[in-house]
C-alpha cells in the first residue's frame, strides 16, 4: 500500500492498521499494475468451497504447502439436529465426506460434525485463539472479515484462489483503499454492536465500502467486547468492502490470553510487543472518513433485500416514490413488493412466523446470553417458532454449563447444535415460502434463509423481545409490558 | 484457462441492480462438489418466474449480459461465475461489480466490464429495439460493440493481460517460489500454527 517514493524517503510513511498489516506481508510488490504477492497466515476451510480447490491440486500433483497453518471444519451443510445420525440430504452428505477425504489426503486439521470444536469457521478461529493481531486470515467465504476485530487483515475470497493459497500460501491482491468509521460516545442500553453496523451499512450504502478495508474507531468501538466487534466487522462485506478491523488493545490481548494456539511465556510478550506497534499512527490518513454519532443510535431492522435497505425500529416501512435515486427507488419497490410491506406500516406492527438466532454474525456464547437475558422465565409468542443456534460446539457446551440451554427449551425455543443453519439455508433450517423471520443473521437477501422466505436482520436482544410479543420489538418495549 | 480475445454471442439485458450471489446462485446449489453442470442452477429462483429474462426464446443461448449497477455482491460463492459460465455467458457488462465475484470471474475466463449506467440502458434499449442481436466483446482494444454502436469497457490491465494469455495464477505465483520460501525463513516463531493442535 506504500508507493515506491515513500519507501525512499528517510522517515517511515505514517501508516494504517491496515497498511502495516499488508507491507508486513507483502512477499513481492507488484510492478506494472501486477498485484502485489501477499503471505497468508492462517487459511480457514469449509465444506462447499473447497471440494473443487482440492480437486484442482490434485489434478496438478501439487501438496497443499503449509498444512500447519490451514485448518478446516464442516459448518454451512451439518445438521442441527440428529447430528449422531448419517445426514440425511445425499448431496449434503456427500460434499462433507468430500472434505473429510480431502483432509485426510492433504493432512489437513479438521473439525468434523461431533467434535467439539466443530462450528462455524469464523467462530472457531477466535475460539481457539489462532485469528491474531497482525496476521493476514483468507477463506473461502464472505464472512472472514469477522476476523478484522483482532487487528488481522482478513477477507473472503473464491475457490480458485482457496486452491491458489492451499498451493502456495500467498495471493496477488491489488492493493485496498482504507477507510475510517469511527464511532464516537455511548450506545444507549438495547442498542449493540448489531445496531452499529447495520446503521454503518444503511449510512454507506451496499456498496459504500468496495475497494476499501475499512477501520472501525472511535470511543464506542473502544468499548465494545470482542464479540462486539467481530460482529461489526463480520459484517463489514454487507457495505461492499472485503475487509474490516479494529486496532488491537487491552480488550483484545485479554480475550487471546490462555486460548490453546495463542503464544505463551516470552513468545507472549513478544507478540504483544508487535501487536502494540499495529494502530493506526496518529498522523497516517485514510482515503476515506465517516462518523457516527453513538448516542444517537437506535434499535435498527432491515425492510428490505439488501442490508442497506435498514431503518430505526421505531420508524415505519419507507415510500419508494420519496426516494430521489431511480436505482434506489427501483429497489425498494421490488423489496417492498418481496417483502409484502406496504409503505408507512410502522415497523413495530410486522408480525413474524419465525426468529432466528444464530450465524457468524451473533451467535457466540456473549450474544446467546443477552437473548437468554430478556427471554428467562418468559413464554415466547403463539405460533412463532424461534431457533437458537450456537456457533461452535464449544459455544453450546459454555451455554449449557450456564444454564442457558434450560432457559431457552422454557421459553419454547429449539435449542440446536453449531453451524451456519438457517443463515443461509443449505440444510434443512429453512423457511417456507412466504414465511417472515427476524434473524440475527447477516443477509437479507430474495430466498436467503429459503425460497420464498422475508428476513428481517436485527440484532439479538431485538429477536428476544420479537420472539416474546410476535411483532418486530426492542427490549424497550418488554420492559414498558412489565410496567403496564 | 482458454485465452479470450474476442467473442460475438446473443445479449441478454437483466434489468435489475444489486443483483447478489444469492440471485445468482441460490445456496442449495452449492452442495455439488465438482466446477461443472451448474447451467441449470443459473438464477433458479428467478427462473421459475415466466417473464424472466432468460426464460424469453429470444435470448437463448445468450452470452453476453448486460446488468444494472452492483452485479455480484454478497457472498464469495465461485458457483456463481461456474454457472454464468457453464450457461454459456463468456462477458457480462455493468456499472459495478461485487470485488470478489470480478476476482473469480477473471480467474474463470468470465470478462467482467464495467460501462456506465447510461452505457447499460444504451444496450438495453438496443436490445429491446431488437431482441436476439449479438454484441462483439473485444478485449484487445476493450470495445464492446452492440447495434452498430461502439462502446468502450474498463478491465483492469493485469486481469485483461491474464485473460489474453490464459494465464493460470498458481503457475504464475510458483515462479516466485524462492520468493515465498524466503519470506517463510523471515517469519516469527509465535505465529499461529494450526498443528500441532493445542491443549485445551
Amino acid at each position: 500500500m506504500t508507493t515506491a517514493a515513500d519507501t525512499a524517503d528517510a522517515k517511515p510513511r505514517p501508516k494504517t492498521l491496515a497498511e502495516k498489516v499488508w507491507d508486513a506481508h507483502l512477499v513481492k510488490r507488484g510492478e506494472d499494475g501486477a498485484p502485489d504477492l501477499l503471505y497468508i497466515d492462517l487459511h480457514l476451510v469449509h465444506e462447499v468451497t473447497s471440494p473443487q480447490a482440492f480437486d484442482g491440486l490434485r489434478a496438478e500433483g501439487r501438496p497443499v504447502r503449509r498444512p500447519d497453518l490451514t485448518i478446516a471444519t464442516e459448518d454451512h451443510n451439518t445438521p442441527t439436529i440428529d447430528i449422531d445420525k448419517p445426514i440425511a440430504d445425499l448431496t449434503s452428505r456427500t460434499q462433507i465426506e468430500t472434505l473429510r477425504r480431502n483432509a485426510k489426503e492433504f493432512g489437513v486439521r479438521l473439525h468434523s460434525l461431533g467434535d467439539v470444536e466443530q462450528g462455524i469457521v469464523h467462530i472457531v478461529g477466535p475460539q481457539l485463539g489462532l485469528t491474531q493481531p497482525g496476521i493476514t486470515v483468507v477463506c473461502g467465504d464472505s464472512h472472514t472479515s469477522t476476523h478484522g476485530a483482532f487487528g488481522a487483515m482478513a477477507f473472503g475470497i473464491g475457490t480458485s484462489e482457496v486452491e491458489h493459497v492451499l498451493a502456495t500460501q500467498t495471493l496477488p491482491l491489488q492493493p485496498f483503499k482504507t477507510m475510517a468509521i469511527t464511532v464516537e460516545g455511548t450506545l444507549k442500553p438495547g442498542v449493540t454492536a448489531k445496531d452499529v453496523i447495520l446503521a454503518v451499512i444503511a449510512k454507506i450504502g451496499t456498496n459504500g465500502g468496495q475497494g476499501y478495508v475499512l477501520e472501525y474507531r472511535g470511543s464506542a468501538i473502544r468499548a465494545l467486547s470482542m464479540e462486539g466487534r467481530m460482529t461489526i466487522c463480520n459484517m463489514s462485506i454487507e457495505a461492499g468492502a472485503r475487509a474490516g478491523m479494529v486496532a488491537p488493545d487491552e480488550t483484545t490481548f485479554a480475550y487471546l490470553k490462555g486460548r490453546p494456539h495463542a503464544p505463551k511465556g516470552e513468545d507472549w510478550d513478544a507478540a504483544v510487543a508487535y501487536w502494540r506497534t499495529l494502530p493506526t499512527d496518529d498522523d497516517a490518513v485514510f482515503d476515506a472518513e465517516v462518523f457516527l454519532d453513538a448516542d444517537e443510535l437506535e434499535p435498527f431492522v432491515t425492510w428490505g433485500t439488501n442490508p442497506g435497505q435498514g431503518t430505526t425500529l421505531a420508524g415505519t416501512v419507507p415510500d419508494p416514490d420519496e426516494m430521489t435515486d431511480p436505482q434506489q427507488r427501483e429497489s425498494a419497490r421490488r423489496a417492498l413488493e418481496y417483502m409484502d410491506l406496504k409503505p408507512g406500516t410502522p415497523l413495530k406492527e410486522i408480525k413474524v412466523d419465525a426468529v432466528f438466532m444464530g450465524s457468524c454474525t451473533n451467535s457466540r456464547v456473549e450474544d446467546l446470553r443477552r437473548f437468554a437475558e430478556i427471554v428467562k422465565g418468559r413464554r415466547k409468542a403463539e405460533g412463532v417458532r424461534v431457533m437458537v443456534v450456537p456457533g461452535s460446539a464449544r459455544v453450546r457446551l459454555e451455554a449449557e454449563a450456564e444454564g442457558l440451554d434450560k432457559i431457552f427449551t422454557d421459553f419454547g425455543a429449539e435449542w440446536r447444535f453449531a453451524g451456519c443453519s438457517m443463515c443461509l439455508g443449505m440444510n434443512p433450517d429453512q423457511l417456507a415460502p412466504g414465511e417472515r423471520c427476524a434473524s440475527t443473521s447477516n443477509r437479507n437477501f430474495e430466498g436467503r434463509q429459503g425460497k420464498g422466505g422475508r428476513t428481517h436482520l436485527v440484532s439479538p436482544v431485538v429477536a428476544a423481545a420479537t420472539a416474546i410479543r410476535g411483532t418486530l420489538s426492542s427490549p424497550s418495549d418488554i420492559d414498558a409490558e412489565v410496567l403496564a | 484457462m482458454e485465452p479470450f480475445t474476442t467473442h460475438t454471442g446473443v445479449a441478454v439485458p437483466l434489468k435489475r441492480s444489486a443483483v447478489d450471489t444469492d440471485q445468482i446462485i441460490p445456496a442449495v446449489f452449492l452442495k455439488r462438489v465438482t466446477k461443472t453442470g451448474f447451467d441449470d442452477a443459473l438464477f433458479a429462483h428467478l427462473r421459475q418466474q415466466p417473464d424472466f429474462v432468460l426464460n424469453d426464446p429470444a435470448f437463448a443461448g445468450g452470452s453476453v449480459l448486460f446488468a444494472g449497477p452492483d452485479f455480484g455482491t454478497g457472498s464469495s460463492r465461485e458457483h456463481a461465475v461456474w454457472a454464468l459460465r457453464d450457461y454459456g455467458f463468456r462477458a457480462v457488462f455493468s456499472p459495478r461489480f461485487g470485488d470478489i465475484f470480478r476476482g473469480n470471474s477473471g480467474k474463470q475466463g468470465l470478462l467482467t466490464g464495467v460501462i456506465t449506467e447510461e452505457q447499460v440502458e444504451t444496450c438495453w434499449a438496443a436490445i429491446e429495439a431488437e431482441p436476439g442481436i449479438a454484441a462483439t466483446v473485444d478485449l484487445t482494444n476493450t470495445t464492446l460493440t452492440i447495434s452498430g454502436i461502439s462502446i468502450p469497457f474498463e478491465i483492469d490491465a493485469y486481469t485483461r493481460w491474464r485473460l489474453l494469455e490464459g494465464l493460470d495464477d498458481i503457475g504464475l505465483t510458483l515462479r516466485d517460489e524462492a520468493r515465498i520460501t524466503a519470506f517463510e525463513a523471515g517469519r516469527e516463531a509465535w505465529r499461529p500454527t494450526t498443528l500441532p493442535v493445542g491443549d485445551r
